[in-house]
């Protein structure tokens, strides 16, 4: 029984290998994507953080160094849930259905790909940060750990929310637009720019249930020591909301229309 | 190897499928031929378990559609009509993802898929990347990631769909090879007559959603009625008692100056026929092609009533969504 159960659990790690590395080879291969993306982020770094950093504001720290923790979870958000995208192309192909008609479930495609789009936003963090050494941002062991895992939980939250849009969307262009609407919310209402200790009652309830809010707070916690919330409420309001995305988008999957 | 019984899909109110049956034998090369929008890819979508069909049932290797879907992805290789293969990646890369999909244990993989990249002559290729792959490269490259792990039945939707004649043979050769050496079935959809008298056992025929007939090729061609003569008329062409008098013929059809004569043994029967037909142009005369028993079987839905493509179909599940 045991060895049965040890058998199944190993052919669906196999597969889940399979999802990722499929995902990762083709993000190795097409590099002008991870350049374009890599593009937006640094592009606000510098300009908005040396722009507005110019005009003098009342934030405790250099506003370059203020939203370097909200330009690293732009990065994740971007990327995380275009990444959704991509599923609307493996249906234009038939890849989908030939993943769909090997006997892997609903749920393992859906955690493999996950895994996929959280590496491609995990390589991206990963040279922001090396641009934030220049930069003057400090990291030590504990704080990479700590930015390294919110940045993995968060990509985890919103690849499935692209996925789960992807899984309802059956048009690229379609796609492209609607989560227009999210991204950008997701990005301006995080306090990624700006701090939101002193917000309007209605713009601060707005950052309340954005997710990305907490992901902010956390790195900024982690690095400049400015956090509006503690960094393990942080984290928790982080996991519940990953949790629940999750769910949902297995849920969106599993009655995905397969062709 | 598949049983299927009754078989009803429905979009809306058009019926993709209606009231199918048929069974398809082990090591036989099924084809399914029908009009577009005939159903033929609904069928096999609802027998790989991506579709399920409203009311009837299927079994698989013994598995039920509906209630055994992981059995049956198990037992099935399937060969979809778009190209499935991750252009990106390598033809091995793209064989080794579905081998870990399919648990073909560590062991075995390696061995396995040189087995198939061989059985379809890639192994050259293998380290390509597939979009430098020929469409017929393409084509064969899924069709050994179809038998990676060693299925019961492989399907194979149109799967010379856009080669060329070369590149078509060259896939007939290793279909035909691939039913002796890995003991599949084959159930096989095609728009080409002759790859289907070629290549398959048995044929059913799907026009609206119905299997209409079910037989061997040539059992299929010597149901048209023999050898079809046609004879031109320079003026009125004879009444029908002309030539349905000789009891070797056995059906007539008059279009404007033309006969139609099906008759048995043209070689021994045709001087007896013209001999006292008076001015005639030219005679033409053929062997009955699955072509012939397509055209006929399909009749009007081939040129008019069911629109190309099978629009229909889409409209229906357009309309659904």
């Amino acid at each position: 029984m045991l060895s049965t159960r040890n058998r199944e659990l190993k052919i669906i790690l196999g597969q889940l290998y399979a999802l990722w590395l499929r995902e990762f080879k083709v993000f190795l291969r097409e590099r002008s994507r991870l350049v374009a993306s890599t593009f937006t982020p640094l592009l606000w770094l510098f300009v908005i953080g040396s722009g507005l950093g110019s005009t003098n504001l009342q934030i405790g720290t250099d506003y370059q160094k203020f939203i370097f923790p909200g330009i690293i979870c732009m990065s994740v958000i971007f990327t995380s849930v275009f990444f959704g995208s991509y599923i609307i192309w493996d249906r234009k192909f038939d890849f989908l259905k030939s993943v769909m008609v090997a006997p892997s479930s609903r749920t393992t495609v859906f955690v493999g790909k996950t895994l996929g789009g959280m590496t491609t936003s995990l390589l991206q963090v990963a040279i922001i940060l090396v641009i934030g050494v220049p930069l003057g941002i400090n990291y030590d062991a504990l704080s990479l750990l700590q930015i390294i895992s919110i940045a993995l939980i968060l990509s985890f939250g919103l690849t499935s929310l692209g996925l789960t849009f992807g899984s309802y969307i059956e048009s690229l262009e379609g796609f492209q637009l609607i989560v227009s609407f999210v991204v950008f919310p997701l990005f301006f209402l995080s306090g990624a720019l700006y701090p939101i200790d002193n917000l309007p009652p209605w713009l601060s309830f707005i950052t309340l249930i954005d997710p990305a809010t907490y992901s902010v707070d956390a790195i900024r916690n982690s690095i400049l020591h400015l956090g509006t919330y503690s960094f393990e409420l942080d984290l928790q309001l982080l996991l519940l909301f990953t949790l629940l995305i999750t769910l949902i988008g297995i849920f969106s999957f599993k009655r995905m229309k397969a062709v | 190897m598949i049983i299927v019984k009754n078989l009803v899909k429905k979009y809306g109110d058009f019926y993709a499928l209606n009231g199918l049956s048929f069974e398809v034998n082990e090591n036989e090369i099924f084809g399914l031929l029908g009009p577009n929008g005939a159903g033929k890819t609904t069928l096999i979508h609802i027998l790989a378990t991506l579709l399920k069909p409203t009311t009837g049932g299927a079994v698989v290797n013994g598995y039920d559609v509906l209630h055994n879907a992981t059995k049956v992805r198990k037992s099935i290789g399937v060969v979809f009509q778009a190209p499935s293969s991750d252009d990106i990646l390598t033809g091995y890369e793209n064989l080794k993802i579905h081998a870990l999909l399919y648990g073909i244990p560590r062991g075995t993989r390696e061995k396995r898929i040189s087995e198939v990249l061989k059985l379809v002559g890639l192994e050259g290729r293998k380290n390509d990347q597939v979009k430098k792959y020929s469409g017929g490269m393409r084509r064969r490259l899924e069709i050994a990631r179809g038998l990676l792990h060693h299925p019961k039945v492989l399907f194979l939707d149109e799967p010379t769909l856009g080669l060329d004649p070369q590149s078509r043979e060259s896939m007939w050769t290793y279909i035909k090879e691939i039913v002796t050496e890995e003991k599949v079935t084959i159930i096989l959809t095609t728009h080409y007559m002759e790859e289907a008298d070629l290549l398959c056992d048995r044929i059913g025929f799907i026009s609206n959603g119905k299997i209409i007939a079910l037989n061997s090729p040539s059992n299929l061609k010597q149901e048209m009625g023999g050898d079809i003569v046609k004879i031109n008329f320079i003026g009125d062409i004879p009444s029908t008692e002309t030539f349905t008098r000789f009891d070797f013929v056995h059906k007539v059809e008059l279009e404007k100056n033309t006969a139609i004569v099906y008759m048995d043994e043209v070689n021994s029967n045709m001087h007896s026929l013209i001999k006292d037909l008076k001015g005639v142009r030219t005679i033409d005369y053929k062997k009955p092609t699955l072509n012939d028993v397509f055209l006929r079987l399909s009749g009007g839905s081939l040129s008019g009533d069911s629109p190309e493509g099978g629009f229909m179909q889409r409209y229906a599940q357009y309309k659904k969504s």
